[in-house]
Parts: C-alpha cells; sequence; structure tokens
C-alpha cells in the first residue's frame, strides 16, 4: 500500500461492503455460537425478525418519520437562522467581536441537558423537539462557517475590489459563493450530530418516534429491536449523507473540475 | 498629459511585538503619463509590490499622495485594473463569468456584457475555453484570463504586479508579446513591475529601478526602442545596451539587498 494512492470505485465499494459483512459475522459467531446470553445481545436473525414485526405491525414505519421530520425540522431552522449569522460574523469583525464570545460559549452547552428545561418551557410536544435540535445545531453551524468565511483568500477579495466591487458585493458575489461548498459540508457534518440530540429527546417523554420505540423496547427486554433501530438510524444517516455529497457535487462541479 | 501623480508616498508597517517598524517605500515621487507602459524594476522585498498596492488603493500609504486623472485615490475602484502575481481567478466562475465580473459589477446590460467578454476572449486567445473553470487552465491560461478581466473594465491604468513570475521562460515571453501587442493596438497606460530585466525592458516604453529596501526610485530610464516590438528585439545592439545599464544598476541594489 501506498500513502495517499486512490483505489479503484470497484475496489471501494467490495471493501467498504466486506466491512459489514465481517461485522455481521463476528454478531453472529457472539451470538449463535452462546458467547453472549441472549437477554443482552439477540442475534441477527432476532433482530431481522423483530425489525420485520415492527414495521408490519406496530407501525414502526411512521416512527421513522416522525424522528425523520424532527430532524429535518429543527436542523432547517438552525440552519436558516445559524448560516447568515456565521457568515456575518465571518465577514465583518466587529460582528465577531460581538457574537463570538457567547457563540463559544453556548456551542459546549450540552443539548441533552437542556431536554428537562426544555420540557418545562415548551411541555411535551414538537416544539421541544425542535428546540432541542436547534439549540444542539445552532452554535456549532455559526461557529464553523464563521471560521470558514473569515478565512477566505485575500487575494480574491482583493481582485474583487480593483474591479469595482463594494463591500456589499464582495459578501455577496465573493464570500458567499466560495464558501458555499465548505457550508455545505459543515452542515452536512451537523446533520449527523442533530441525530444524537433526536435520540436524547425522544428517549425522554415521548410517545413516538425512533427513540420513543428503543426506550420501550428497553422495558420488554427486546434487545432485538432496539438493535434493528439502531441500525435504521445508522442506515438513514447513511443515506442522508450520500445525497448531500451528491447534491453538493451538483452545486459545486467547479469543485471536482 | 500625465495620468498618474504619486506624490512623497511613503508606507512604513509598523513593527509587531516591540520590534521596529519596517519602511517599505522612502517617498517616492514619480508621474505617470498617458499612454505610457511603465515598468518598475527592483530587487526583491524593495517595495515594489506595496508601491502598486497603494495606488490600486487595497494598501493605506503612511504619507504623500497619489492622484489619478486629477482625482485622489482613497481606496480601491474599477478605475484602477490590478492584475496578481497569484493566480486570483474566482474559481467558482468559467473564464467568461470571471471576464465579465466587473461589467455585471457596473449594472451593464447582458448582451453588451456578452459582446465585450467574447473580444476579450479573442484578445488573449482563449478562443474554446470559455466555459472552463480556472481549475481546468494552465497557468499561462489563467494570468490571460486575468489580464481581460481587468482590461475588460476599460480601467484608466492597468497595474500588474509580476503577473508572469510564476510562468516558464517560454510561456513568460509569449505573454509578454501578447501584453506588448493589446498596449501597441488599444494604447492604455500601463504600471508593470517586475525583477525581470529583459521584461522590463521588452515591453516598456520607459523603466523605474528602485533601490533596495527601503525602497526609492534611484533610475528613470526612458525605453525609446521602435514598436511594434518583435521578440528578435531582444538579440539586438540597442536592446543589449538597456540590459547592460539597467543590469549595472539594479546589481548594486540586489548586492545590497542579499546582505541587508
Ligand atoms: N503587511 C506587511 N507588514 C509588515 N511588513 C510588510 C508587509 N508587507 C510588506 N512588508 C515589508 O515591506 C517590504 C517590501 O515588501 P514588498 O512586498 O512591497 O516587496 P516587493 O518589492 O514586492 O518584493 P518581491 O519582489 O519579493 O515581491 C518587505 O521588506 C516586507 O517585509
Ligand atoms: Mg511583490
Amino acid at each position: 500500500m501506498r500513502p495517499l494512492e486512490p483505489v479503484s470505485p470497484g475496489r471501494k465499494i467490495a471493501l467498504g461492503i466486506s466491512f459489514f459483512v465481517l461485522f455481521f459475522a463476528g454478531w453472529g459467531v457472539a451470538t449463535f455460537g452462546g458467547f453472549v446470553p441472549k437477554i443482552f445481545l439477540a442475534d441477527p436473525l432476532t433482530m431481522i425478525t423483530d425489525g420485520w414485526k415492527l414495521l408490519t405491525q406496530f407501525g414502526f414505519l411512521s416512527d421513522i418519520g416522525v424522528t425523520i421530520w424532527r430532524v429535518v425540522g429543527g436542523f432547517v431552522l438552525a440552519a436558516l437562522i445559524a448560516v447568515p449569522l456565521g457568515v456575518l460574523m465571518g465577514a465583518y469583525k466587529p460582528v465577531e467581536a460581538f457574537l463570538e464570545p457567547f457563540v463559544s460559549f453556548a456551542r459546549y452547552l450540552p443539548a441533552s441537558a437542556f431536554v428537562p428545561l426544555l420540557i418545562l418551557w415548551a411541555g411535551l410536544g414538537e416544539a421541544q423537539k425542535l428546540l432541542v435540535i436547534f439549540i444542539g445545531s445552532v452554535f456549532q453551524i455559526i461557529l464553523m462557517v464563521a471560521v470558514v468565511v473569515g478565512n477566505t483568500r485575500r487575494d480574491l477579495v482583493e481582485a474583487a475590489y480593483t474591479l469595482g466591487s463594494g463591500d456589499g458585493s464582495v459578501v455577496r458575489r465573493v464570500l458567499i459563493p466560495m464558501n458555499a461548498p465548505e457550508i455545505a459540508e459543515i452542515l452536512r457534518l451537523v446533520l449527523g450530530w442533530a441525530w444524537t440530540y433526536v435520540i436524547v429527546a425522544e428517549l425522554i417523554g415521548s410517545s413516538s418516534g425512533i427513540g420513543h420505540m428503543i426506550i420501550d423496547s428497553q422495558a420488554l427486554m427486546a434487545t432485538g429491536q432496539i438493535i434493528f433501530g439502531i441500525i435504521v438510524i445508522g442506515v438513514i444517516g447513511l443515506v442522508s449523507d450520500y445525497l448531500f455529497k451528491l447534491i453538493n457535487a451538483r452545486l459545486f462541479p467547479w469543485r471536482l473540475a | 498629459m500625465s495620468k498618474l501623480i504619486v506624490e512623497n508616498l511613503t508606507r512604513v508597517f509598523p513593527g509587531v511585538k516591540g520590534r521596529a517598524p519596517v519602511t517599505a517605500l522612502q517617498p517616492t515621487t514619480l508621474t505617470i503619463g498617458d499612454n505610457d507602459f511603465v515598468t518598475i524594476l527592483g530587487p526583491s522585498g524593495c517595495g515594489k509590490s506595496t508601491l502598486l498596492r497603494m495606488i490600486a488603493g487595497l494598501d493605506r500609504p503612511t504619507a504623500g499622495t497619489i492622484r489619478l486623472d486629477g482625482r485622489i485615490i482613497t481606496g480601491p475602484g474599477p478605475d484602477r485594473g490590478m492584475v496578481f502575481q497569484s493566480y486570483t481567478l474566482f474559481p467558482w466562475l468559467t473564464v467568461e463569468q470571471n471576464i465579465a465580473f466587473g461589467l455585471s459589477e457596473k449594472g451593464m446590460p447582458e448582451s453588451q456584457q456578452k459582446e465585450i467578454v467574447a473580444a476579450y476572449v479573442d484578445k488573449v486567445g482563449l478562443r474554446g475555453f470559455e466555459h472552463h473553470w480556472p481549475k481546468q487552465l494552465s497557468g499561462g491560461m489563467q494570468q490571460r484570463t486575468a489580464i481581460a478581466r481587468a482590461l475588460a473594465n476599460d480601467p484608466a491604468i492597468l497595474l500588474l504586479d509580476e503577473p508572469f513570475g510564476a510562468l516558464d521562460n517560454q510561456t513568460r515571453a509569449l505573454m509578454q508579446e501578447l501584453l506588448l501587442g493589446i498596449w501597441e493596438r488599444e494604447k492604455k497606460t500601463v504600471l508593470f513591475v517586475t525583477h525581470d530585466i529583459e521584461e522590463a525592458i521588452f515591453i516598456a516604453s520607459r523603466c523605474l529601478v528602485m533601490s533596495a529596501r527601503p525602497g526609492r526610485i534611484k533610475a528613470d530610464v526612458p525605453i525609446d526602442l521602435p514598436h511594434p516590438r518583435h521578440y528578435t528585439l531582444k538579440t539586438s545592439p540597442e536592446f543589449s545596451d538597456f540590459k547592460a545599464r539597467l543590469t549595472e544598476e539594479i546589481r548594486a541594489e540586489a548586492v545590497l539587498a542579499a546582505t541587508h
């Protein structure tokens, strides 16, 4: 193996899949071989049959739908507010000086610790779930976008000025388009984190969603269902990540050219 | 008629962390006539870029004034086009869109923009590459696009800061001829910074030699070689005379700069 040498697309897919095969094989050996008691860890087959029952008999699909809507809802709200703020912070240093200390502080507040407080404030409804995800995402996005925008190549900005751009125009026509791919990448990353917040929000005081199913299954010791739920989250994450990458490649062809 | 008048222009960079301030440019006075092609020749670090950046309005002078067509310069503007040493095409725009950047900034109608862009694409020999992204171009093509982008704006003066510095010798020679050809046809006012003696002579109607840091202008040499110029000029005896003279002027400074 040479450092940094790329692999062919076919081999890349094969290698990626083979990890999953090994993973399931190891899991199978541990459970079918009797190395781990069934009570703690269901075997892959039980997991699949449990999952099938969940989907067909217990309406798990609507749980999945609810969770996706919560993540996307909270995340879109956060992005709508955070991206413009981050751009402003990166572009205008006084705005940065004003907001940066607070945002840096708020970024370290764990979103999950807000769950009890938000239940007090917003009750057990959807608003509370969205708020958890919003709080977990918004500060991260603001800060990362601000850093990226603040690091824009100065010579490109100067070139724009010598071509007649004004201050607002530099933001609109240079800072934003130049950093758009990076901003999209930040959103992809933070969306991944938003998934952890939603599950935490659903574990407490919720009557629907993947997290609610997981906590219900724990009461029933149905480890097969729990694992199925976790795997569903993973698969959704994988798919959304892939979609994000696909859209980015479409939107920003100049990066790949 | 003088186009650009620079009076006692000085730039001192404040010292960081208690270090002594750096004088990049000593009080410098110079005038550039209308349609002149002036090269500024000087050793590395003598303040060439600093001078050019202040004229472009990208850097503030410590003292002194710059006047373009009688107006004092306080900041950057489209009347002073600039081509940088580094590649500064906007990577998200195609060649065509890059050249049109300043035009759309002026609010010019699309159809008119298209016409001007097409004309400059031809002038810099990039037909067939209009829809390429900067990443897909060679260094020489990128700088040609940058020149077209600056010229399309029809600036009162074109400022170039070692635009061919990163190119190989052959490409550099071709670029010199291209720029010279455009100037001979369109008569722009050009201020061109370089540390290459041959380049400074070949394209210029006048060459200013700068001293080692802190920079000042130590010689003002009119290059009265006939136009249009052909690359064979570089092997002529007159050219060699200029070269010998400027080499002498610059050598003393380079030695100074190296021992500083
Ligand atoms: N932003 C800055 N802060 C402090 N000192 C600076 C700054 N910019 C330039 N200088 C100093 O001013 C002097 C002149 O710099 P300048 O870039 O104008 O040189 P130059 O003639 O363009 O050199 P080169 O041919 O290598 O590009 C240098 O000694 C440099 O260290
Ligand atoms: Mg320089």
